[in-house]
C-alpha cells in the first residue's frame, strides 16, 4: 500500500525495501504470452497451409512444366492443365476494370466531394455498406437471374461476360469505399488552393485531388480485382463449368466470350472433387495438380494484394515525412 | 459561366448504381424466393420447411424442404468458427496493438491483411484433403473426413485475420492518454489492457464478432467441399457428423448442372435459401453498425 | 537538510533515440513544497518531470541518463520496480483524461489497485479525494454518471481525487490548466495551496504568473540550439526561490524571460 505523506517513513532504507520489493508479474507475464500464442498460432496456421500447397505442388511444375500452364482440362492428370481457367480469370479481370473501376471511382468521388449531407446522401452510403457485406453466393443468384437467364440475348446465358459483370458489380463497393476514404484523407488545403485559383470543382478535383488520392484509389482498385479473381461462388452459380471443357478452337472472340467457361477458382473446385488415381504417365494425382492450380492463384491473388499493401505503406510513409 | 453540371450528373448516376444493385438483388431474391413459397403452398404446404414434408431433411430433388437442417448446420458452423477466431484473432490483436514494437507491428500487420486475401476455395481444399484426415479426425474422432466440425475450424482460421484486423483497429483508437492515465496511478501493462483498453474498445469488439459471423455465415466455398453436404436428419446437432449449410446447399442446388434449369420447386428452392441468408447477414451486418454507433464512447 | 529533499537529480538527461532532448539537469526538490518548471515550449519541461515517476519509460526509443534520486535511492536502478514508482509518485496531465467509466470508478480504479477491496472502505476513500479536490459536493449525487459528462474543470479535479486517492507522496501536474478557462484554472490554483501541505507538488507550467502566484520555487529551463544539428537541447538556466527568480534573478535568460521580454 502506497506511503502517506502524512505518516512519512521515508528513510533510505523504508523506501528502498518498498520500491524494489515488489513480486514478479507471474500473472502479467502469462498474460502476455498467451497473447504470443495467439498471434503465432494465427500466422502459423495459415504459412502451414501455404507451405502445405507449395510442398503438394513442386512435383507438378517438375514433371510437367509449362505443359501444365497450357493444357486445357482433361480426364487425366497426366494431361490437365489450366489455361482455361487462366483465361477466364483475366477476362473476369478485365470486365472488372473496365465496369467497375470507372462507376466505382465516379461514385466514391462524388460521395466525397459533390455530395451534401442529405437523407439521399445518407441512403446511398448505407446502401453501399450494406452490399459490402453480402454474400458473394447472393451476387450469384444476381448474376444468374439477371445476366444469365434474363439478358441471356446479350450475354449468352452462362457466359464469361455473364460472369465478369457480375464479379464486377460484386468488387464495386470495395472500390467506392476505398475511393471515398482515399478522398476524404486529402487535405482541405490542397483544395482550396485550387479554388483560390478560379477552378471549378471539377478542375480542382480532377488537378489536386485526385492526384494526392490516386495512390490509396490504385491500392483499393487492386485490392478488388483480387478480391475478384478469387471468388468461386458466384461463379458456380452462374454455371462455370467444373468439368470437361471443351473449346473449339476457330470460334471467333465473341462466341468465346459467349459460351461456357471456367475460371481459376471453379477449376480447383473441380479439381477438389477428383478422384485421387495417379495418372499413369506421370504418376501425378489431381490433389498435387490442384495444389498447383492453387499455386497459379495464389501467385495472382497474393502478388496484387501484397502490391497494394507495399504500394499504400509507401505512401503513407511519404505523406507523413 | 463554368460549371460542372454534367460532370456532376454523371457521378451522381454513378453514385446511384448502389441503390440500383440493392434494388435488384431484394427483387430477383424475393421474386424468386416468393415463387417458391407459392409453390410450395400448392403443392406440399408450407410445414414442409420445418418437418420436412414426407420425410425430414433437406433434400429439394425429393420434394424435402427441411430448413432447419441447413439453418442449423449453419449455425452449428458459425458457432465452431467463431471460437476459433475469436479468442485467436482478438488474442493476436490484443498483442498487436498493446505489446508489439512499432517496428514488429508495421511487419506482422501487413502479412495479416495479405493472408486475409486468401481465396477461400483454397481453404476449403486445404480441409478436405488436409485438416480432415489428419487432424480433426485424428483427434475428435470422427467417422468421415468431411463434416461441420472441419468446416467450421477451416473457416474458423479463414476469419482469424479478419477479426484480428477489426479489432486491433478497434484497440488503436483508444487514445493513448487513457493507458497513460491507468500507468501513471500504477497499473501494470496487463491491467491497463484488461481493465482500461479493453472496456474502452469493447464496441469496436464487439462488432469485429459480429462482422466474423456474419463472414462465417455466408461462407460458401469451404462448406461446398468439407461439410459432407448430407442434407440429413434428424437433426442430431453433431458437429461430427457431416451435414449441410445454407451456403453449401445453394451451391448443391446450382451444381445439378442441365437439370436445374426451372425444373419444378427443387431450383427454386435456391433462392428461398438466399433470401433467408440475405435476410440473416443483412440483420447482423446492421446490428454491428448500430452497436458501433450505440455504445461508443466518447473519448 | 537533505532529509528535506524528496528528489534530487545529478546530471540528468534525456535522450529520444540519438537526440538528445534534455541535459545535465541538477535539482533539489524539497518535501512540502510547491516547484515550479517553467520556460518556453519545447525547452524539455514535461520531459524532466516524467523523469521523476519513470513515464519516459513509454516511450519507445527514449533513454535516461544520470540519476534521479528518491530519498536517496537511484528510480532508475535495475532493481527498482516502475510500478511501485507509480503508486507514489503521481500524475496529472495536460488534458483530463478521465476514464470512460463512472466517477466512483475513476477515483477507485488506483485505490482498486493497490487491493482495497471492501466497499465501504472504498467508499471513505472515494469520497475524502473527492473531497480533497473540491468536487464532492459537486458530483456526491451522482457517483454512478460518466466522469466524461462533465466540465472541463471538474474532469481534472476529477483526474486530481483520481491521483490522490492512492495518497501518493509526490504529486507531478503537466500543465494542469491549460485547457481550461480562469475559472476553472484559479480553482485548482486554491486545490494546490490546500493540497501543500499534504503533498509535495510538482507543475510544469507555461504561464509564468501562475508559476509566481502558486510556487515555492521555480525552476526556470530553456533551449540551446546545436550549432550542427539544428535542434535544441533542454538545459536548466537558474532555479531557486520563486521570489527571487521574479524580483531579482541570477542570469540575464531568467530575467529576458521573467520581464517578457521573449519567449
Amino acid at each position: 500500500m502506497a506511503v502517506s505523506a502524512s505518516t512519512v517513513a521515508s528513510t533510505r532504507s523504508a523506501v528502498e525495501a518498498a520500491l524494489t520489493g515488489g513480486r514478479r508479474d507471474v500473472k502479467g507475464i502469462v498474460f502476455a504470452m498467451l497473447l504470443v500464442l495467439c498471434m503465432l498460432a494465427s500466422l502459423l496456421m495459415l504459412t502451414v497451409l501455404l507451405w502445405d500447397v507449395v510442398a503438394q505442388a513442386l512435383p507438378v511444375f517438375q514433371k510437367r512444366s509449362t505443359g501444365f500452364l497450357t493444357n486445357e482440362l482433361a480426364s487425366s492428370p497426366d494431361k490437365a492443365g489450366v489455361s482455361q481457367g487462366i483465361w477466364g480469370s483475366l477476362v473476369i479481370a478485365a470486365f472488372v476494370v473496365v465496369l467497375a473501376f470507372p462507376v466505382g471511382i465516379a461514385a466514391g468521388v462524388y460521395l466525397e466531394e459533390y455530395a451534401t449531407p442529405s437523407r439521399l446522401t445518407r441512403f446511398i452510403q448505407l446502401n453501399i455498406r450494406n452490399l459490402a457485406g453480402v454474400p458473394s453466393v447472393v451476387y450469384g443468384i444476381l448474376g444468374l437471374v439477371v445476366f444469365v437467364k434474363g439478358f441471356d440475348g446479350v450475354t449468352g446465358g452462362r457466359s464469361v461476360i455473364s460472369a465478369g459483370v457480375t464479379l464486377a458489380i460484386l468488387v464495386l463497393p470495395i472500390i467506392i469505399i476505398t475511393t471515398a476514404e482515399s478522398v476524404r484523407a486529402v487535405p482541405s488545403g490542397l483544395r482550396e488552393a485550387g479554388y483560390g485559383v478560379g477552378a471549378t470543382r471539377w478542375e480542382a478535383t480532377r488537378d489536386h485531388v485526385l492526384p494526392y488520392a490516386a495512390p490509396g484509389i490504385l491500392t483499393g482498385t487492386m485490392l478488388a480485382v483480387a478480391r475478384a479473381l478469387g471468388e468461386a461462388a458466384p461463379l458456380l452459380l452462374i454455371g462455370a463449368i467444373t468439368g470437361r471443357l471443351a473449346t473449339a478452337s476457330d470460334q471467333g472472340l465473341l462466341d468465346q466470350l459467349r459460351g461456357k467457361f471456367t475460371a481459376m477458382p471453379v477449376v480447383i473446385y473441380g479439381w477438389a472433387n477428383e478422384v485421387n488415381r495417379p495418372g499413369k504417365k506421370t504418376g501425378l494425382t489431381f490433389e498435387q495438380l490442384n495444389s498447383a492450380a492453387i499455386v497459379v492463384l495464389l501467385g495472382l491473388v497474393l502478388v496484387l494484394n501484397i502490391a497494394a499493401i507495399v504500394l499504400r505503406n509507401r505512401f503513407e510513409r511519404k505523406r507523413q515525412s | 459561366m463554368r460549371t460542372d453540371g454534367a460532370t456532376q450528373r454523371l457521378m451522381f448516376a454513378a453514385a446511384l448504381t448502389s441503390v440500383v444493385i440493392s434494388a435488384l438483388i431484394v427483387f430477383t431474391l424475393f421474386r424468386e424466393a416468393w415463387t417458391f413459397v407459392s409453390g410450395l403452398l400448392d403443392t406440399v404446404g408450407l410445414g414442409a420447411l420445418i418437418d420436412g414434408g414426407a420425410a425430414p431433411g433437406w433434400y429439394p430433388r425429393n420434394d424435402r424442404f427441411d430448413i432447419i437442417t441447413i439453418v442449423a448446420g449453419t449455425l452449428i458452423v458459425s458457432v465452431i468458427s467463431v471460437a476459433v477466431a475469436a479468442p485467436l484473432g482478438l488474442g493476436a490483436a490484443i498483442f498487436l496493438s498493446e505489446y508489439a514494437s512499432p517496428r514488429l507491428r508495421r511487419w506482422v500487420k501487413p502479412v495479416l491483411e495479405v493472408l486475409a486475401g486468401i481465396p477461400s476455395v483454397v481453404f476449403g481444399f486445404f480441409a478436405l484433403r488436409v485438416l480432415g484426415p489428419d487432424l480433426i479426425k485424428p483427434l475428435f474422432g470422427t467417422a468421415t473426413n468431411t463434416n461441420l466440425l472441419v468446416t467450421g475450424v477451416a473457416i474458423g482460421i479463414l476469419v482469424t485475420p479478419l477479426m484480428a484486423s477489426i479489432s486491433e483497429d478497434s484497440l488503436r483508437a483508444v487514445p493513448l492518454s487513457l493507458r497513460e492515465a491507468s500507468t501513471g496511478l500504477g497499473a501494470r501493462r496487463s491491467t491497463t489492457v484488461v481493465k482500461v483498453v479493453l472496456p474502452a474498445a469493447v464496441s469496436g469488439i464487439v462488432a469485429a464478432l459480429i462482422i466474423s459471423v456474419s463472414r462465417a455465415i455466408g461462407e460458401t466455398m469451404v462448406a461446398a467441399l468439407a461439410s459432407g453436404r448430407l442434407g440429413q436428419s434428424p437433426r442430431t446437432f453433431n458437429p461430427t457428423e457431416p451435414g449441410l449449410t445454407m451456403t453449401a446447399a445453394m451451391a448443391q442446388l446450382a451444381q445439378g448442372s442441365d437439370q436445374v434449369v426451372g425444373s419444378g420447386l427443387a431450383f427454386q428452392s435456391l433462392f428461398f435459401v438466399g433470401a433467408v441468408l440475405f435476410l440473416m447477414t443483412l440483420g447482423l451486418n446492421m446490428l454491428a453498425a448500430r452497436v458501433v454507433r450505440r455504445l461508443r464512447n466518447q473519448y | 537538510m537533505t532529509d528535506d529533499n524528496v528528489f534530487t537529480t545529478r546530471e540528468l538527461e534525456v535522450y529520444y533515440g540519438a537526440f538528445r532532448a534534455v541535459r545535465e539537469v541538477n535539482l533539489d526538490i524539497r518535501r512540502g513544497e510547491i516547484t515550479a518548471f517553467i520556460g518556453p515550449s519545447g525547452c524539455g519541461k514535461s520531459t524532466v518531470l516524467r523523469c521523476f515517476n519513470r513515464m519516459n519509460d513509454l516511450i519507445p526509443g527514449a533513454k535516461v541518463g544520470g540519476k534521479v534520486e528518491y530519498h536517496g535511492i537511484d528510480l532508475y536502478d535495475e532493481q527498482v520496480n516502475a510500478v511501485e514508482v507509480r503508486r507514489r509518485i503521481g500524475m496529472v496531465f495536460q488534458k483530463a483524461n478521465p476514464f470512460p467509466k463512472s466517477i466512483y470508478d475513476n477515483v477507485a480504479y488506483g485505490p482498486r489497485l493497490a487491493g482495497v477491496k471492501k466497499r465501504d472502505e472504498l467508499d471513505q476513500v472515494v469520497e475524502s479525494a473527492l473531497r480533497g479536490a473540491a468536487l464532492w459536493d459537486d458530483v456526491k449525487d451522482r457517483l454512478k454518471e460518466s466522469g466524461l459528462g462533465l466540465s472541463g474543470g471538474q474532469q481534472q479535479r476529477l483526474c486530481i481525487a483520481r491521483a490522490t486517492a492512492v495518497e501518493p507522496e509526490v504529486l507531478l501536474m503537466d500543465e494542469p490548466c491549460s485547457a481550461l478557462d480562469p475559472i476553472a484554472t484559479a480553482r485548482i490554483e486554491d486545490l494546490m495551496q490546500e493540497m501543500k501541505d499534504r503533498y509535495t507538488i510538482i507543475i510544469v507550467t507555461h504561464n509564468m504568473q501562475q508559476a509566481a502566484r502558486v510556487s515555492d520555487r521555480t525552476a526556470f529551463f530553456s533551449t540551446e540550439v546545436n550549432p550542427e544539428s539544428d535542434r535544441r537541447t533542454g538545459v536548466l538556466v537558474e532555479y531557486d526561490l520563486t521570489k527571487k527568480m521574479f524580483s531579482n534573478p541570477g542570469d540575464e535568460r531568467t530575467e529576458a524571460y521573467v520581464t517578457g521580454r521573449f519567449g
